[in-house]
């Protein structure tokens, strides 16, 4: 293939990669910004939002569109329901001390690991895609539904971007976001808060794995490379800043997809988590992020 | 000042090692070398995090620094094992060093974070240059190349018995140099940067200093630790520079007792034994490292050691 149409699928491929990872940082960088700590299982719920893909097409009759509807709904509440459980039974109790949460999160990251693995077994699992329209470029075949997946997280960012902004759900958030203390003094139920948005990024997460399962199968051990191309985002864009998240979301995806294609998926993450250390040299706060206090 | 009951302890501790290899059996005696090795990895790993306070997600390329290093060096370089060894330290110090320098700019949550990618991208690393690191499959060090001469004498690192020894003068140097560090002013100003940074910084230390040295002391413990292993053990693999291997030494020093001298050394014994229990009915182990982590987080924070400092104990460092 000549060098631009190259690089125009390697640009195509990037912006999927983008599109998935802005949804699944946003989970992370939601609940860090709100709540303050890191989930490191946020790779695990990712994995079991792709397990429930697969069993939800897997169990459902007729056809990979019905199949794909469920899963949009039961993957999200399967996973917020396990998000659920770990804030109250987990996160709660140690009262979300950031330190307590991440070693937590690591153990909780190899349970679900090793429980997917004995319940749904090492093989990795194909799904297919809810429809199989190709748009034919005059170099290429590409698959709409790649282009889908662009447009569907497009449209769940901007969804997400009105909640926090524009709705009073949105402004709860904010506040306690920005000072806890406040928030509970002005009544807010900040324990409320911290469950909803825990379940929230889960969820969020869950749905880029059922947008993402078709181009990529299920495997147990899928988990790791979202979370840790999700800790580069957060990190360049700014701990806590949303904004900043997507930003970086969309450039590191962009990237990752083309070093991807023209050399390989190892190469894209080793030089993203360069990237990650001189932004650290040049702004440790992040590129968006507001200074330690 | 260390009080003479600390060093009586302590020897004790290295004295029952010692005795243990007459008892051991075969089996015994490999498992605890291995133990021993890997303790030193977990002391290092608490003088960082038990006595700082700066909890590492990354020691992994660490261990796995020194690990690669002498691996490769005696296998493709022709290094002698003992040059290879040294080789290993120092590089592990550098590399440490340099990381230190660079991941201490971020701190609190974001440095763990980073600690955890850094080892990330050093793991896919050693993937990506699976030409010389050979990857998931990894480098076994050849017996001849074990066998050598250092100052006149032959040794030889196949023999069972010389490796356990050599393993317990490591750790029972590691030991020795953690608690003379711990009682040292150097220990004491970590301790404080552990309680209250500002006002450590306000106190007149340069904190950056202190936590760079201790960051990098820590790292060189690990690749200290990961060279004995290549080397006594003749593996190199992918899989000990994974995650699993840098919460390994978290797992073991918070089972044992973070900021304990001898907790590192417990909780690494304390989770061979559980894992060797638990194989005989599942072979999760990491099902079992996740939930062990989890109830020590819920329910016992301080670990066995400082449990017992805490109820029995007062005067344990």
């Amino acid at each position: 293939m000549p060098f631009f149409p190259h690089l125009f699928l390697a640009i195509l491929e990037g912006t999927v990669a983008a599109a998935v990872l802005a949804l699944s940082a946003l989970g992370l960088s939601l609940v860090f910004g709100v709540m303050r700590v890191v989930n490191v299982a946020h790779g695990e719920f990712f994995m079991l939002g792709a397990m429930l893909a697969w069993w939800t097409a897997k169990m459902v009759p007729g056809g990979p569109l019905v199949g794909f509807a469920a899963a949009m709904i039961i993957a999200p509440v399967g996973v917020g329901t396990v998000a659920y459980i770990t804030e109250r039974l987990l996160l709660r109790r140690i009262n979300y001390d950031p330190e307590a949460t991440i070693v937590a999160t690591i153990g909780l990251m190899f349970v679900v690991q090793q429980l997917a693995l004995s319940v749904f077994g090492a093989d990795a699992k194909p799904v297919a895609a809810p429809f199989a329209y190709r748009i034919v470029f005059p170099w290429f075949g590409y698959s709409g539904y790649k282009l889908f997946v662009v447009a569907a997280s497009l449209a769940l960012l901007t969804a997400a971007w009105w909640v926090l902004t524009r709705t009073k759900a949105g402004l709860i958030m904010r506040v306690t976001q920005f000072d806890r203390e406040t928030a509970t003094a002005f009544g807010i139920p900040v324990n409320t808060v911290y469950s909803a948005v825990f379940v929230a990024g889960a969820a969020l997460v869950a749905i880029a794995a059922v947008l993402i399962v078709p181009i990529q199968q299920a495997y147990y051990l899928m988990g790791g490379d979202p979370l840790l191309k999700s800790f580069i985002v957060v990190i360049i864009g700014g701990l806590g800043s949303i904004k900043g998240s997507v930003i970086a979301a969309l450039v590191i995806g962009l990237a990752d997809g083309i070093i991807s294609v023209f050399f390989s998926p190892t190469l894209a993450s080793i030089i993203a988590t360069l990237a990650v250390a001189l932004v650290l040299v040049w702004r440790p706060q992040g590129l968006f992020g507001v200074a330690a206090q | 000042m260390i009080s003479d009951r600390v060093w009586q302890l302590h020897f004790a501790v290295v004295a029952v090692l010692f005795a243990s290899q007459f008892f051991a059996g075969d089996y015994g005696v490999l498992t605890l070398t291995r133990i021993m090795v890997l303790a030193i990895y977990a002391i290092g790993y608490n003088l960082l995090y038990g006595y700082t306070g700066l909890l590492s997600l990354g020691h992994a390329m660490f261990f796995a620094t020194g690990l690669y290093v002498a691996a490769i060096s005696t296998t493709q370089g022709g290094l002698s094992v003992p040059t290879a060894f040294g080789l290993a330290i120092v590089i592990g110090a550098a590399v440490s060093g340099a990381m230190g320098a660079l991941i201490l700019r971020a701190s609190g949550v974001a440095f763990m974070i980073v600690t955890l990618m850094f080892s990330q991208a050093a793991f896919l690393s050693v993937l990506y240059f699976g030409k010389y690191t050979r990857g998931d499959e990894g480098i076994v060090i050849s017996d001849t190349i074990r066998k050598f001469g250092l100052l006149g004498l032959p040794v030889d690192l196949t023999n069972a018995s010389l490796r356990y020894n050599l393993a317990l003068c490591f750790l029972a140097g590691a030991i020795s140099l953690s608690l003379v560090l711990v009682r040292s002013n150097f220990g004491r100003v970590l301790i404080a940067i552990r309680e209250n940074e500002n006002r450590t910084s306000m106190l007149g230390y340069n904190v950056f200093r202190y936590k760079l040295a201790a960051f990098a002391l820590s790292g060189t413990f690990a690749a200290f630790s990961g060279a004995c292993y290549a080397l006594m053990f003749a593996y190199a693999g992918s899989t000990l520079a994974s995650i699993q291997y840098s919460i390994n030494p978290l797992l073991w020093t918070l089972l044992g007792g973070a900021s304990t001298v001898l907790g590192p050394l417990v909780g690494t014994a304390l989770m061979f034994l559980l894992v060797d229990v638990a194989s005989s009915f599942t072979n999760a182990n990491l099902l079992m490292v996740g939930v062990v982590l989890i109830l020590l987080v819920l329910f016992f924070p301080k670990g066995i050691l400082g449990t017992i400092r805490q109820l029995y104990l007062p005067w344990l460092p």
